[in-house]
């Protein structure tokens, strides 16, 4: 007869209440699991749907993702005449927030070379952006429909495709239009700050005596030319021909001196380790206070439902019992309970890791590592209960 | 062979100044199938005489015999496995009936036998029957909340007497019952004892509870001062 079960069954409404309360303690735990695992998903999202070999970036930066880089577009030839390199496009990011429905709209926008690569890595609905201006493909975390318009800059786009899960390094939703398109948005001003502009070169230029009217004409067209272009991007992106050495690339694109060519693995180090380094250590501390706290709890737990027994531990030591029926059901209900408790924790995390805010991603080694960890600590919880049971003397049975 | 044979018998609780005499040298033998009566005063050591018997307070002096092996001579005797002599040799009856309170009556019984290695389906079945034998058929699921004060005693007993040990030993075990209940408990007591040939040492400060026993011992301050034999 397995002793454990039948106090469980007798008391099961207590049960089952501290076993909920422990499975949403230890749910939490899970979903700070997959929230560290989602960080890096993020994190790395935008990297990975590039599919590129080296990153080109502003020298002496860790561009385009931890800090700001500014490259020029046509930098881009250079790049693709590298012996080694296959393919090279520029690719232009800005995180935006704009109002919408009266809520603030933050998304992290993605403007590529319609006939490079590093555009929208799967269209779920509508389309892909077919025409060079005022086209948008959003991530379905945005919530937009197909055909609506939203004000950037200064102009109207049109969603004419939802794509899947992009998000930034931040965890914002991710959209795309044309390099032009962003390019805009990012540079272009309004026609006020334009004219402002030019007056102050006619103005700054007309003060110089050795000018003629000509010539400061000519000049002052051509260097507003140069403060109205927009053609800079944040980054390059190369892929490699196969078979070709990345190593003799980027000294290649290093030696040019303006400019520093990522690799995947760097890239990937600068976002995992450097940018949500902080976040993932705030979540593993929080998961190991969790887990300490759970400990706690499933020691108290333990041990009152012992000092509950007393008597009947007496009882079952007078008429005979062998310690291990008495270990046994002590273990055996601190285990149930932990069991349980982790079914309720997964249950319920299951059911809702897809709608938080941020992507939570559970992977099996975690949640079995978890159901180790809350093995563990309940067969050492249990302990207090079992070195109370064990000096429990036969005669307590008699009083009372 | 006895089945319970004490010699000079002494336990004394604590030490030195504080030092209380519970039991003095009770000397007596009890044979299989024996029913024995111990009556006294609140706080003259009845308890303590049968709990120095039946293996759950260590005897200060003096020996201790259950059914023919010395357990006690001057304390334990060394390497003794107390428990499995409580389990195949003694059945305890308590004041408080003492039933686990999450076990139903037919696993109170049960959980007597299968300590004592019986299988599960072997033990269940046994139980049943000796609960069915008490008139308890119709009460084997219920929890013992769910019995009566004498319906709780009598699975008490059957608990007690599911092994067939060879000493039952039970501490006044009519107190929590009214007289009625209480007389049924202590027929059925003897009854079963008779049945098993099994030696019973039965408590009370009740002499109206004594009648058909084959002997009683008064104790009075530590001391049996007087027994008469029917
Ligand atoms: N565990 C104990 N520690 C100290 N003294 C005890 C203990 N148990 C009983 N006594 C004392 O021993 C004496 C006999 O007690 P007990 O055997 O319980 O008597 P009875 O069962 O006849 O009422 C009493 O004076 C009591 O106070
Ligand atoms: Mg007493």
């Amino acid at each position: 007869m397995n002793l454990a079960i039948r106090d469980i069954r007798y008391h099961r409404g207590r049960f089952i209440l501290t076993s909920i309360g422990l499975g949403l303690l230890l749910g939490v735990v899970m979903s700070m699991g997959g929230i560290y695992r989602g960080l890096f998903a993020d994190a790395l999202a935008v990297l990975e749907f590039t599919k590129a070999d080296i990153w080109v970036v502003q020298q002496d930066t860790n561009g385009p993702f931890a800090e700001n880089s500014r490259i020029p577009e046509d930098i881009k030839y250079r790049i693709k005449a590298v012996p080694g390199v296959a393919e090279a496009s520029p690719l232009s990011f800005q995180t935006i927030q704009i109002e919408r429905l009266g809520k603030p709209f933050r998304f992290f926008l993605i403007g590529y070379d319609l006939n490079g690569f590093g555009g929208p890595p799967l269209i779920v609905a509508g389309r892909n952006i077919r025409q060079k201006r005022y086209e948008m493909v959003v991530a379905k975390a945005m919530k937009m429909e197909i055909g609506e318009k939203i004000h950037l800059g200064l102009h109207d786009y049109t969603v004419v495709g939802i794509t899947g899960k992009v998000v930034s390094s931040g965890g914002d939703p991710a959209a795309y239009v044309s390099l032009a398109d962003a390019q805009d948005i990012q540079f272009k001003k309004d026609n006020d700050a334009i004219r402002n502009d030019r007056e102050r070169i006619g103005a700054n230029l007309a003060g110089v005596q050795s000018l003629s009217p000509a010539q400061a004409k000519f000049l002052k067209q051509n260097i507003a030319g140069i403060t109205e272009s927009t053609h800079t991007v944040n980054t390059v992106v190369a892929r490699l021909a196969p078979g070709a050495d990345i190593k003799a690339v980027q000294e290649r694109i290093r030696r040019w001196n303006h400019f520093r060519p990522i690799s995947v693995e760097e890239q990937t180090k600068i976002l995992t380790k450097g940018m949500i380094e902080k976040a993932r250590m705030q979540l593993g501390l929080f998961r190991i206070i969790l887990l300490v706290i759970s400990a706690v709890i499933i020691s108290l737990i333990i041990y009152t439902s012992t000092l509950d027994k007393i008597k009947v531990i007496a009882t079952l030591k007078l008429i005979g019992s062998q310690n291990r029926v008495i270990i046994g059901m002590i273990l055996q209900q601190s285990l149930l309970m932990g069991a349980i408790a982790y079914g309720i924790g997964y249950a319920l995390i299951l059911l809702t890791y897809e709608n938080f805010p941020r992507r939570i991603v559970l992977e099996s080694f975690d949640l079995q590592a978890l159901f180790v960890i809350v093995m563990a600590i309940c067969m050492i919880s249990s302990f207090v209960g079992i070195r109370k049971a064990l000096k429990v003397e036969p005669a307590e049975a008699l009083g009372g | 062979m006895y089945a319970i044979e004490v010699d000079k018998l002494t336990k004394i609780y604590g030490k030195g100044e504080t030092a209380v005499t519970a039991i003095a040298d009770a000397t007596f033998q009890v044979s299989p199938g024996e029913l024995v009566a111990i009556l006294g005063p609140s706080g003259s050591g009845k308890t303590t005489l049968l709990t120095s018997i039946g293996l759950i307070n260590e005897p200060t002096h003096g020996k201790v015999v259950i059914d023919g092996a010395t357990v006690a001579d001057e304390g334990w005797l060394p390497g003794i496995d107390l428990k499995r002599l409580r389990r195949e040799k003694l059945g305890f009856i308590f004041q408080a009936h003492n039933l686990i309170p999450f076990l139903t009556a037919v696993e109170n019984v049960m959980i007597a036998l299968e300590i004592n290695h019986l299988p599960k389906t072997e033990a269940k079945k046994r139980a049943a029957e000796l609960l069915d034998s008490l008139n308890l058929g119709h009460r084997l699921g219920n929890y013992p909340t769910a019995l009566s004060g004498g319906e709780a005693q009598r699975v008490a007993i059957a608990r007690a007497l599911a092994n067939r040990p060879k000493v039952i030993l039970a501490d006044e075990p009519t107190a929590a019952l009214d007289t009625e209940n209480g007389k049924n408990v202590m027929t059925l007591l003897k009854k079963l004892a008779v049945e098993n040939h099994s030696a019973i040492l039965v408590v009370t400060h009740d002499h109206r509870m004594v009648e058909g026993f084959d002997r009683i011992f008064h104790v009075n301050d530590g001391r049996i001062t007087g027994e008469k034999s029917n």
